[in-house]
């Protein structure tokens, strides 16, 4: 995915929404490299299991690295559908590849006004050049 | 301190070279530069090379210096060798650590001797409040038994270069020879460098990672030349930069404690396990009647190591249990680079700190099994290959 298409929050999670075959919304969640790259030597990540209801900024999982913990936050309220397992045994793929392969989960949403939230590309940028 | 954190004489180099600052004890330092583990992973396979000038370094001269030490720190001075280092504490009355610091003694060049305390960066201030508080001008001026000392901290920088390559790449740059050079043994030395011009500096065997290493004293004018050098020289060795993240790994794998984690005001020497760095029956220091005191009661908890089953990482704070009571908690834990495991340190009940303990640490409310293990977690192989 191209990162300058996304959605971000302010807690580094990217959001791409898009809708199933039903036309219900469901967003892809995943890190962004800014996060990524403050994080480093990523050591663990917890994934929540699918069927779990998440709320809007509410932490789903987390992912540890050998300086700190983070929570992941969720950008809506809605149901996981999908979790990239695959990712938990091959965490490097996560800072290679984070709006690839490294994408965490995949939420249907019930209610979007936590979508409302959320930065697009400029915005976010801004806010990593500010904190950096 | 005032809010603004200070630079070392590197920190134009560390920012060009990438580093990750962060602001710790008012100082700016790399974090890291590329990443904690490759960084750790060079200091205990090749070499590393650490700017460590945040560390507080006060230096005392005079007749009356190794007296007024002896009843300063915890740990016997009057009688410390030339070139010789100990590891020691300062204690309150109370017997709580104010500090943990290393003190040496060396020649200058006129073979007259001086010490050098290198104190916690976050605990400088303290001390120096401590020794003037300790230190009188009546007694400073003592005819026969004048003390001179001096914060020298943001005049000398010091470097960290770990490693088992350390000494090949560190013996072009001094004129002493560092392979008989043993560990906590020291020099002022000559810095061999054109920079230098014939400025001394003082090397010693010791670091804070459990690996073979030294440390570097040099004046701050001539810091980043010789750094630089440093570098170019490490080049063949697989020198990496490193930062104090990987520090942190480094001496936790090495059983190490750190101030404001395992050791604070509110924590006793023996409880810390530090016994051997208290010497009770020579000179009078504060807190000597106070440990006296504690040494003969048993204690309720004490510095343990921790491994945990799975990867989470158990941090400062976590609360170690026992049938769901709490017994202990951790004061630092990582996930170790070399053990490929998360270890922690902490404080636990007496009764339960026999390795093989099994025990679980609350994890922000989750719980994982742990075990007590023997303290350090990694001991560097011998030079026979055998561990």
């Amino acid at each position: 995915m191209n990162p300058e298409e996304l959605l971000y929050a302010k807690t580094h999670e990217w959001v791409h929404v898009a809708a199933d075959d039903a036309g219900s919304k469901i967003v892809t969640v995943g890190l962004s490299s800014f996060a990524l790259e403050a994080l480093t030597d990523l050591v663990f990540l917890d994934l929540p299991d699918v069927g779990r209801e998440v709320r809007a900024a509410e932490p789903f999982g987390e992912v540890e690295s050998v300086k700190a913990v983070s929570d992941l936050y969720s950008p809506v309220n809605g149901e996981i559908v999908d979790v990239n397992q695959k990712l938990v045994d091959n965490l490097e793929n996560l800072p290679k590849d984070p709006y690839g392969i490294g994408w965490l989960a995949k939420i249907k949403v019930t209610d979007e006004s936590g979508l409302a939230n959320l930065m697009d590309y400029p915005t976010y940028k801004k806010q990593c050049e500010e904190e950096a | 301190m005032n809010g603004v954190p200070s630079h070392t004489p590197l920190y134009d180099w560390h920012v060009a070279h990438g580093a990750h600052m962060v602001a710790y004890a008012g100082w700016n330092m790399p974090t890291h530069y590329t990443s904690i583990t490759e960084e750790h992973n060079a200091i205990r396979n090749a070499v590393g090379i650490t700017d460590i000038s945040h560390m507080g370094r006060l230096r005392f001269e005079g007749p009356g210096a190794s007296v007024f030490l002896a009843e300063t720190l915890t740990r016997r001075v009057a009688d410390l060798a030339l070139g010789q280092i100990r590891y020691s504490l300062v204690t309150n009355d109370q017997g709580g650590i104010l500090d943990d610091v290393l003190v040496g003694r060396y020649h200058n060049a006129y073979g007259q001797p001086y010490y050098v305390l290198v104190v916690n960066a976050g605990n400088r201030a303290k001390i120096v409040r401590w020794i003037d508080q300790h230190l009188p001008p009546e007694r400073a001026n003592r005819h026969g038994e004048e003390i001179i000392w001096d914060d020298v901290s943001c005049l000398w920088s010091m470097f960290a270069i770990q490693g088992p390559r350390s000494v090949e790449l560190l013996q072009p740059l001094v004129d002493v020879d560092l392979n008989v050079m043993r560990y906590y043994r020291g020099a002022q030395v000559r810095i061999l460098h054109p920079a230098a011009q014939r400025q001394g500096g003082i090397i010693s065997r010791t670091g804070y990672t459990g690996e073979d290493g030294f440390e570097l004293v040099l004046g701050v004018d001539i810091a980043r030349a010789v750094w630089e050098t440093l570098y170019d020289l490490g080049q063949p060795f697989g020198i990496v930069p490193t930062g104090i993240g990987c520090r942190d790994t480094l001496r936790l794998e090495a059983g190490m404690p750190l101030y404001g984690h395992e050791l604070t005001e509110q924590i006793n020497p023996y409880q810390a396990d530090l016994a051997f760095a208290c010497h009770l029956s020579g000179y009078d220091f504060p807190g000597r009647d106070a440990l006296r005191e504690i040494k003969k009661q048993s204690l309720k908890a004490m510095r343990v190591g921790l491994e945990l089953d799975g990867r989470r990482v158990a941090r400062e704070g976590a609360a170690i249990l026992l049938d769901g009571n709490k017994v202990g908690e951790v004061t630092s834990g990582t996930f170790s680079p070399t053990l490929q495991k998360p270890i922690a340190m902490g404080y636990l009940r007496t009764d339960l700190a026999e390795p093989g303990t099994n025990l679980m640490v609350d994890i922000r409310g989750r719980q994982q099994s742990a075990v007590v293990v023997p303290l350090p977690f990694y001991r560097r192989p011998t030079k026979g290959g055998k561990k």
